[in-house]
């Protein structure tokens, strides 16, 4: 009851809120193009038809919700989902490169965190190069990977994975060594009156230690994978997937098919944030972590 | 209940109850007590006897749910605004942020004081806990000890007649403890204010206090009053004398009752 | 026996030698450098071999004599990279005809540079510059190992120049193209990622504020902001360039919506770290809401703040950047990224991401100075 009064009523009142500021602006920020209409069909709407007018144009400005949500609805549910035109095919292809460029980034990012808490030398010569490369613009990479690929061969999947990898892997990296790192002194005191071999101790606290962090750092790489994936069909005029979506949207000014690629693209990384997020609570769950 | 001097805190069937999750909690129960003007009382107790939300309710951080509290003749709400008491807390609390003689200016600053008497009270009240010399130190770089001294003076450096203390050196080791007792006393006797202090520890509260008031849990409610019998001047050797002692065993006696109560 | 002490990275480099040694020429003669006359510079190493093998072994047999840590490791300093520029210096004029000893000759290098910084790993000097210096000395030779590998291979191995130009040829590109360059930062740095950056941290901020004074606000804006962090908030980059045109507002306005929500959400996080004790301290002085704010919750916040700051350069940037690929004038660097792949001048592409990195990196650079100035009194900024 109190999660009810304390945020779904808040967050619902604010989105209803965007709702209503939205269509309030569709109307603003389309209302000169449509006078232009009516005066070269020399029409003189009267102020509702006028409104209901410029809620829908065909290449609005900013399209009314409604019709993002029928071309939504149209791609999604009553399209097959094999014609390119289905916003499912599309976030599929999108998804596809994402899910295997997360799946390595993860595992890199796992090897190299675990290389670094064991080997002092990692430590002091990768580190400081994995926090600095934090602070550089690594999209920029992704069309020169692409059309470098592309250039001996490699299309399709795997440069738009590579992507997806080199921006996952850094969280992932960030997190994980943090979380190795995590467990306190007397802890590892402990598992040194043991005599507990490094094995012993990486397995039996450093890695149980970790996990929490493992999983925070997860749902930051997974959006970051999916970005990756998307910026990654930019540049080569990519045939499908959400940012060819985009890309062709721009082209032809179709801003309904743009908002509505970004909703598909909201939606696959709400979901891919959300699955990490409960596979993340499951595994605290299964280990024993208090449920919060 | 007491003397002639004027009442500071009087308290009169006061009660509060919390609202959790595992349903109300009684924290304070029936609780009638008038402090005078230059007292020292001690509130002991084991945990969850209510002692630190009594203070807290005197303080008006607590509002309760029953019964009548007056501070200074007003509302405990009153008094806060008119800022008749200064607050130690069981940490120091200093913000690592300002310097020393900073963090004695924050209440003053928030009171709209000028430069020139902050600087004069700072002065002061840095003498009065002998931290004189380290105005220009952050907190960080000083000990538990004298963060604690710091916060007490931050509490003097506005001038109330009333200190509430909750377990000021709770988190201190005994040497510091004491020295910081002895310290507090001779202050007191300098200073003529009235101090409400928790703590859960006999010796100090005897060391300390005119008058130490035992509580006991569940509910919290205030089980017996004992006036100290000892001198005003207190050396720390008061604390074999036969008449300590006595006082010590009373107050053992008393927090013994209050607790056969829930076995 | 106990005067030696054999490192598995020496051991192994004396090994590769020996090998290289075994398996004779570092690289193939050209062709038509068989007609030069014999003695000139050109012709593939010659005397320099022997130079090579010698730096390497005499490194790798000093290092594992038992000598005081700093002196081994300034020998095995002196004759990795001596060996390693020896060995790129030797391969100019012969890009692609390198041998197995070319390469086992720069993997004994590195296995020596590696060594090289496992001992300087190892000391524990008590002066705090010495220890500041190491912290830079030892990132510093793992990234130029980087780049002596990266040059090394490309040009030994003969990689195409369209698949990865070798690092000094993104130097010279650089040096010759630097008027280009600094318009492309005038245009994508200094007007749209400062204005955005500026502006959208700046409204995140108040918006933050606003949301703390109404309690119903901040429950409504708090999830969604995280909601929304986690999107891809880069999509709207064609919208903007629709609405604002192909000029610099149209980027301003990506990264104005890229870098609102993560203020948002950090500065309030931060409104509610300040602790307990110190906001009932506040409320003994019956202080009120704004000299709160200012005195207590503000310095409080200020390391979520920076956080905030922190994370958005590095956002503000990408935004500026790829918003470019969907259309600018001629010029910012996202524009010319895209351009230049097209036009498979991979070398220009790498110079304007070194540039790119140089520029992420000092508004880093700042932003954390600033931090640290500001929150001086911090645990994680005291510590070190």
């Amino acid at each position: 009851m109190d999660s009810f009064r304390d945020k779904i009523i808040p967050v619902t009142s604010i989105l209803a809120g965007v709702v209503v500021l939205w269509y309030v602006f569709a109307v603003i920020l389309n209302a000169p193009f449509q006078r232009d209409l009516d005066t070269r069909a020399n029409e003189t709407p009267g102020t509702v038809e006028f409104i209901g007018k410029t809620l829908s144009q065909p290449k609005p400005t900013l399209p009314a919700p409604h019709q993002v949500a029928v071309n939504f609805f149209e791609n999604t549910f009553l399209r097959p989902i094999n014609s390119n035109r289905s916003l499912v095919y599309n976030a599929w292809i999108t998804l596809s490169s994402t899910l295997l460029g997360f799946a390595f980034g993860t595992a890199l990012g796992i090897v190299i965190a675990v290389g670094i808490v064991h080997v002092a030398t990692l430590d002091r010569s990768l580190m400081p190069w994995i926090i600095a490369s934090q602070t550089i613009p690594i999209l920029a990479v992704a069309p020169m990977i692409i059309v470098v690929l592309a250039a001996i061969g490699i299309t399709g999947l795997i440069p738009k994975a590579m992507i997806s990898t080199y921006l996952s892997f850094f969280p992932v990296t960030v997190g994980m060594v943090k979380g190795l790192r995590s467990p306190e002194l007397m802890h590892l005191d402990l598992m040194h009156t043991y005599n507990a071999s490094r094995a012993q101790t990486f397995w039996k606290l450093r890695v149980p230690a970790s996990v929490p962090f493992l999983f925070t750092s997860m749902k930051v790489a997974v959006a970051a994978s999916l970005v990756g994936a998307i910026v990654g069909e930019l540049p080569t005029g990519a045939v499908a997937g959400i940012g060819a979506k985009l890309l062709a949207g721009a082209y032809y000014s179709q801003s309904i098919v743009i908002w509505s690629a970004l909703v598909a693209g909201s939606i696959v990384a709400a979901l891919l944030v959300m699955v990490v997020g409960i596979a993340g609570r499951l595994v605290d769950r299964a280990m024993g972590g208090r449920t919060a | 209940m007491r003397g002639p001097s004027p009442a500071v805190v009087s308290a009169s069937k006061l009660g509060l109850t919390f609202q959790t999750n595992d349903g109300p909690v009684q924290a304070l129960s029936n609780v009638d007590l008038t402090i005078g003007k230059g007292e020292f009382v001690s509130f002991i107790g084991p945990s969850g006897c209510g002692k630190t939300t009594l203070l807290r309710v005197i303080a008006d951080l607590e509002r309760p749910t029953s019964g009548a509290i007056s501070v200074n003749g007003m509302t405990a709400e009153q008094a806060r605004e008119k800022r008749a008491y200064g607050y130690v807390f069981q940490a120091a609390a200093l913000f690592p942020w300002r310097t020393i003689e900073r963090n004695v200016a924050l209440p003053l600053e928030i009171m709209g004081l000028s430069r020139t008497e902050q600087a004069e009270r700072i002065k002061r009240t840095l003498d009065l806990v002998n931290l004189s010399g380290f105005e220009k130190k952050y907190p960080w770089q000083l000990s538990g000890g004298m963060q604690q001294r710091a916060s007490i003076a931050r509490a003097l450096a506005f001038d109330a007649d009333l200190l509430l203390m909750d377990e000021p050196f709770g988190a201190l080791d005994e040497i510091v403890r004491d020295h910081l007792n002895e310290q507090l006393l001779q202050l007191w006797g300098r200073t003529n204010k009235t101090i409400c202090f928790v703590t859960h520890s006999i010796p100090e509260a005897v060391y300390l206090s005119t008058r130490i008031v035992v509580m006991s849990p569940r509910p919290g409610r205030v089980s017996d009053i004992i006036e100290s019998t000892l001198p005003k001047e207190r050396p720390l050797d008061i604390r074999e004398t036969p008449e300590f002692l006595a006082i010590a065993a009373r107050v053992r006696d008393g927090l013994r009752a209050g607790h056969s109560y829930d076995d | 026996m106990n005067r030696l002490k054999p490192s598995w990275q020496a051991v192994l480099a004396i090994l590769l030698c020996l090998i290289a040694v075994a398996l004779g020429a570092i690289a193939a003669p050209k062709i038509d450098s068989l007609a030069q006359p014999v003695g000139t510079l050109i012709y593939p190493y010659g005397a320099a071999t022997w130079l090579i093998f010698g730096a390497l072994l005499l490194a790798a047999l000093i290092s594992m004599a038992k000598l005081p840590p700093m002196i081994e490791a300034v020998v095995l300093f002196i004759g990795a990279h001596l060996a390693a520029w020896l060995l790129i210096r030797g391969i100019a004029g012969f890009e692609g005809l390198a041998r197995a000893p070319y390469f086992l000759l720069l993997a004994s290098a590195w296995l020596l540079g590696w060594r090289c910084v496992a001992v300087l790993s190892g000391l524990r000097p008590t002066a705090s510059w010495a220890r500041t210096a190491l912290r830079l000395i030892i990132p510093a030779i793992f990234g130029a190992w980087i780049l002596i590998i990266w040059e090394a291979v490309t040009r030994g191995a003969g990689i195409p120049f369209i698949l990865l130009p070798p690092p000094s040829a993104i130097g010279v590109r650089i040096a010759n193209s630097l008027p280009v360059l600094g318009a492309d930062v005038r245009q994508t740095i200094f007007k749209a990622v400062l204005f955005g950056y500026v502006v959208g941290s700046g409204a995140g901020f108040i918006t933050a504020i606003l949301a703390d004074r109404v309690p119903f606000l901040r429950r409504g804006l708090l999830p969604i902001g995280n909601m929304v962090s986690a999107l891809p908030i880069i999509g709207v980059a064609p919208i903007m360039v629709m609405w604002f045109g192909f000029d610099w507002q149209s980027k301003a306005a990506v990264v104005i919506i890229m870098t609102f929500f993560p203020m948002l959400v950090n500065t309030v996080a931060g409104l509610a770290a300040s602790g307990h004790m110190e906001r009932d301290l506040m409320r003994t002085y019956a202080s009120g809401y704004w000299p709160t704010l200012i005195k207590l919750r503000l310095p409080a916040a200020a390391p979520f703040i920076f956080n905030a700051l922190k994370i958005n350069s590095t956002l503000a940037l990408i935004g500026a950047i790829v918003a470019e690929f969907f259309g600018t004038p001629v010029v910012g660097m996202g524009f010319r990224i895209s351009t230049e792949v097209g036009r498979m001048n991979i070398d220009m592409v790498w110079a304007e991401i070194a540039v790119a990195a140089l520029a992420g990196s000092v508004f880093y650079g700042v932003v954390a100075l600033v931090e640290r100035a500001v929150t001086f009194w911090h645990p994680s900024v005291r510590g070190g």
